[in-house]
């Protein structure tokens, strides 16, 4: 019994494997994670809002391929998604990024994300009282106007905690993209410990890169928890006030 | 609140008169409304009556296009509004409405939600559709209040701000869907006052209403419809004091 503890604690906890590893995952593969959940976001919040409006037409020639688009990716294993756009694109002759691995890797976490920002959006913007929304249509407002000045900023408001917990996913969803091959400057966090355990026939180097995953994404949780508290909180005395 | 100029509202008819020509409506396969014929002339007020669930609300919806008639004709003046091609968007600046639960912008303030639709449909300078909307604001008897977010409002105000809000693109006609059957009974005075206000100024109105006082005092015609079809349409007084059909002779010993 306490020489499987003994095994387990120096495979995945060898104190001196975690400090050796530290340095590279902090200055290489930690700005790395964070550029590419930044430009993942991005993707994923543009191409989300337009899925989401697409979700939201009055017409079903727009609404049922959103509706497969979101369907599909949110359905697919990540790992296919990302071999798919990652390997794919430039084997179907469709080399936008050239050789460069770190553009197809945004552009597939950016995909499968924009799935759930879609989703995110569709809900926001479906929380909006419909009544405004025909009250804005009765001043002779368009519906594009309606949507801009009325369903946005207010969809908005509500949907920014959730938008933020979804970049917690994202943060870890790059961690996928190893599976592409990044070159050494480009290897984000997870890619850096899993070349580090192979290396070292030993898989501590992976629990560095978690302790530095969870560093970032538990006080981010709570902070959204917070967060949308506070909205919550704030929305509730207003209808208790207006009734 | 009564700074609108004094006209009476029965004789010379002025004003957007709007025609329904065997309107019929159903959702699914529940017919809400029934070859409904009906004219409301120009300046006078129609209130319509009615049983929960007859198609009163249907039909006011009809009348700016909020619903689609499945057949027959709605005319606002002399344009056909359910005419293929009828522009929508413009039909609905001539036609303002006011509904049961107010449906405030609730992140706008009160002057914004009255001079946004001046802003981006009429294409106003903010200035001069804040101007405009605070005129329509005093009119209402909200002035002082512009600044204040809808919440912050009594029910009564807040109707009172969405009748500013529709009065403010000048429309031609006005429809209330039960505007005062959602406020405490001792704001619903202040609302009507306004509506009574605006009737004897000559706007043409079309008053969805529980209110059967307001209908007798305001109402050059009043209409009772039941289960989508129109049994009963008279001047008030007949109306209320000999009605022929046994529905609605039922219906007022229950309302009044």
């Amino acid at each position: 019994m306490s020489e499987g503890f003994h095994r387990i604690f120096s495979t995945f906890f060898d104190p001196g494997m975690i400090v050796q590893a530290l340095p590279e995952v902090l200055t290489v593969g930690l700005p790395n994670t964070l550029l590419l959940s930044l430009f993942a976001s991005a993707i994923g919040i543009a191409l989300g809002l337009l899925v989401a409006a697409g979700l939201l037409s009055g017409y079903t020639s727009v609404r049922l391929p959103c509706r497969g688009y979101v369907d599909i990716l949110r359905g697919l294993p990540h790992i296919l998604t990302v071999y798919l756009i990652g390997q794919g694109l430039p084997l179907a002759g469709l080399a936008i990024f050239g050789g460069n691995t770190y553009g197809y890797a945004a552009l597939a976490i950016g995909l499968i994300e924009s799935a759930y920002f879609a989703e995110i959006f569709r809900a926001g913007f479906q929380s909006v009282e419909r009544g405004q929304v025909e009250a804005a249509r009765s001043t002779g407002m368009t519906r594009l106007q309606t949507m801009r000045h009325i369903i946005i900023p207010q969809g908005a408001r509500r949907v920014l905690p959730p938008l933020t917990g979804q970049f917690i996913l994202v943060i870890k969803a790059t961690s996928l993209v190893y599976l592409l091959g990044l070159t050494a400057s480009q290897r984000e966090m997870f890619a850096i410990a899993q070349d580090a355990a192979i290396n070292n026939a030993n898989l501590s180097p992976l629990t560095a890169a978690g302790l530095v995953y969870l560093a970032l994404t538990i006080p981010t949780t709570y902070a959204v928890n917070a967060w949308d508290r506070r909205i919550r909180g704030a929305r509730s005395t207003h209808a208790v006030e207006g009734d | 609140m009564s700074e609108m100029p004094e006209r009476r509202q029965t004789g010379a008819h002025h004003g957007t008169s709007v025609r329904f020509d065997r309107v019929n409506k159903s959702f699914g396969r529940v017919a809400v409304l029934r070859d409904i014929v009906l004219e409301a002339p120009g300046g006078v007020t129609t209130c319509i009556v009615g049983p929960s669930g007859s198609g009163k609300s249907t039909l006011l919806r009809c009348t700016n296009l909020l619903e689609r008639p499945e057949s027959g004709r709605i005319l606002l003046g002399e344009i056909e509004i359910t005419a293929a091609g009828a522009n929508v968007d413009a039909i609905r600046t001539r036609v303002g409405m006011v509904f049961q639960h107010f449906h405030l912008f609730s992140h706008l303030s009160v002057l914004d939600n009255v001079s946004l639709a001046l802003r981006k449909v009429r294409r106003m300078e903010r200035e001069q559709a804040e101007d405009v909307a605070r005129a329509k604001l005093a009119a209402v008897a909200l002035g002082g209040l512009e600044r204040r977010r809808p919440s912050d409002l009594s029910g009564g105000q807040q109707q009172r701000v969405a009748i500013a809000r529709a009065l403010a693109m000048e429309p031609e006609v006005m429809l209330f869907d039960e505007a005062t059957s959602a406020l405490d009974p001792e704001l619903v005075k202040d609302v009507l006052g306004v509506m009574r206000d605006l009737a004897t100024a000559g706007m043409t109105m079309i008053v969805v209403t529980h209110e059967m006082r307001f209908a007798r005092e305001v109402a050059g015609q009043v209409v009772f419809i039941d289960q989508g079809r129109i049994l009963e349409l008279g001047p008030p007084d007949e109306f209320f004091d000999r009605p022929r059909h046994p529905r609605l002779r039922h219906f007022l010993e229950k309302v009044l």
